[in-house]
């Protein structure tokens, strides 16, 4: 049978110095946070991070593990901006490659379909097309000889995934209401790699009532590792919800020592064990709310 | 009737909701406090085709009261998660009214970076969907604080959102979607509707007289001949916004002291 389960460091040593990785969730939502503290405890440096940006973004920022940022924003959604991002951004230490959300959408898009470019009005007459280095426009062939911009693929060396379930063959599927632009990742990527917080035999996936939860097909998925709490601090809907009061604990370690310190206590650890006990055990994650917004 | 005891922030939410009362069967997006509930008032009073989410992936029935909702489940009449989002705006089908940190005298908009792009001063949220929205659909502008920082006098440090700036049109032609539409302040109501689109003066805020808006606008401003006031919020108005849409009273936060709507006294 067809078993693709890893453990999360078995997932990190297949990632490589310089490699363009996707990172799905949004925000502060079901982000494949047990695998970026992953990266961050490994010597990968130099990454191209493609991301609806949250606080993988600001971790991965903190740690110096970013040359280059592909991004429309990043936010811990009920907390409006990441002190940690600021902070990497204001001091310049890595090349920002700031687009439109909707054009991020558009390239990883274009990557999934294998084409070069996608057009779109999205981004001409901004600052985008000026300061996102590369950026070209093309002229539509057709009567109306419109001006459009050609989005480029955005093609992902790897995609990490957050899922609410899985199976051993990578048949996933993702419960919370908005299942985000996680597809386009695993579509865009050479290869997906996806936490989920439970692992489940196929028949109790429960499709085909559950079909429309499944965003992407198992062939895009190379490996799959059960991580209960996996998104935590973000939220993982319906399992549970933004652990606001450790985001706030995050966001004050925006500093060398506070970062050092905040490392020693929620990401320098043996196993993802000692980081749910860090953060006060699975059962009151499962506590926190779904977020309201 | 009209209500005589209403505070800066009510004024604001009841000016602002007159920003979707004419585009029908819309998605009525409002991001921060005062324009999410001015969306909510224009759906229950001025306009009740448009669209409303409840600010996560739910199009909703009736706009959804703002912090803590207790138990009231909210009727959901669709899904639209921020792919469709994508698909709905680039259809021109939404009004969104944001709050950027600076907009200049073409109607540029940034949420990006305040300083040069490479090493700012300060980084913000990021141009999020600034471009796309502007570029699709109408859009208006929420200023919570009414400043020569904020209505700056040269263009905005990044342009997120676009403008009426022929210079940076593709080819100088205006594009399809570009609409743009009210920028509420703390002072005034103020629209595009000058001269080659020239920002102007639609109506000042009980209290505040033209050369106050001036001073504090880093351009010049259209004058109409007759400058309105900023009609005081009705009595149903009120009702619907204290009672339904902010039972908590967020908004009394939303300018510093909570000031009165008419400052004339």
């Amino acid at each position: 049978m067809l078993d693709k389960r890893m453990t999360l460091s078995e997932i990190v040593s297949c990632l490589r110095d310089g490699m363009t990785i996707g990172i799905g969730g949004w925000g502060a939502r079901r982000k494949p946070m047990a695998l970026v503290r992953e990266i961050l405890r490994s010597p990968l440096k130099d990454l191209t991070v493609v991301s609806y940006g949250g606080p993988d973004v600001g971790m991965l920022c903190a740690a110096g593990k970013l040359r280059k940022l592909i991004f429309g924003f990043v936010s811990l959604d009920l907390i409006a901006l990441d002190a940690h991002f600021r902070a990497a951004r204001q001091a310049g230490s890595f090349e920002a490659w700031e687009i439109d959300e909707g054009m991020l959408h558009w390239g990883l898009r274009a990557a999934a379909m294998r084409l070069p470019f996608l057009p779109t009005r999205v981004g001409l007459a901004s600052d985008v097309v000026r300061f996102a280095k590369g950026l070209k426009s093309v002229r539509s062939p057709y009567d109306d000889g419109e001006e459009l911009l050609a989005m480029p693929a955005i093609k992902l060396d790897a995609a990490l995934l957050h899922v609410t379930e899985a199976d051993a063959r990578g048949n996933t599927v993702t419960l919370s209401p908005d299942p985000f632009f996680d597809d386009l990742f695993a579509r865009s990527a050479d290869a997906a790699y996806v936490t989920c917080d439970t692992l489940v035999e196929t028949k109790d996936l429960c499709l085909p009532e559950r079909a429309r939860y499944n965003s992407f097909e198992r062939s895009l998925v190379t490996g799959v590792a059960e991580v209960l709490g996996g998104a935590h601090p973000t939220a993982s809907v319906p399992s549970y919800g933004i652990d606001v009061d450790h985001l706030n604990v995050y966001s004050a370690a925006a500093t060398p020592e506070g970062w050092e310190q905040y490392c020693a206590q929620f990401v320098n650890l043996p196993d993802h064990a000692s980081y749910l006990d860090a953060v006060g055990g699975i059962g009151r994650i499962r506590m926190i709310s779904p977020p309201v917004f | 009737m009209t209500a005589t005891d209403y505070s800066l922030a009510e004024l604001c939410i009841c000016a602002a909701a007159q920003a979707w009362r004419d585009d029908g069967e819309i998605l009525a997006t409002g991001i921060t406090l005062i324009p999410r509930l001015a969306a909510g008032l224009a759906k229950l009073s001025l306009n009740k085709s448009l669209l409303l989410t409840d600010a996560e992936c739910y199009l909703v029935a009736q706009p959804v009261p703002v912090g803590s909702r207790g138990s009231l489940a909210p009727v959901i009449e669709g899904w639209m998660p921020y792919a469709r989002t994508f698909d709905v705006l680039w259809r021109g089908h939404r009004h969104a009214m944001v709050a950027p940190a600076q907009i200049d005298r073409f109607g540029q908009s940034n949420l990006s970076v305040i300083g040069q792009y490479e090493k700012p001063k300060a980084a913000l949220l990021g141009v999020r969907g600034f471009p796309g929205n502007s570029i699709h659909h109408p859009n208006s502008y929420f200023v919570p604080n009414h400043s020569t920082r904020a209505l700056v006098a040269n263009e905005v440090d990044m342009v997120g959102g676009i403008g009426y700036n022929p210079a940076r049109w593709p080819r100088g032609m205006k594009p399809l979607g570009l609409d743009l539409r009210l920028i509420v302040t703390d002072l005034a109501v103020l629209d595009f509707g000058g001269p080659s689109h020239q920002i102007r003066v639609r109506s000042l805020h009980p209290g505040i007289t033209f050369d106050q808006v001036q001073d504090n606008t880093g351009f010049p401003l259209s004058r109409p001949q007759n400058t309105d006031i900023t009609a005081a919020p009705t009595l149903e108005q009120l009702s619907i916004v204290r009672e339904q849409l902010d039972p908590h009273g967020l908004r009394q936060s939303a300018f510093k002291g909570n000031p009165r709507g008419d400052r004339s006294a």
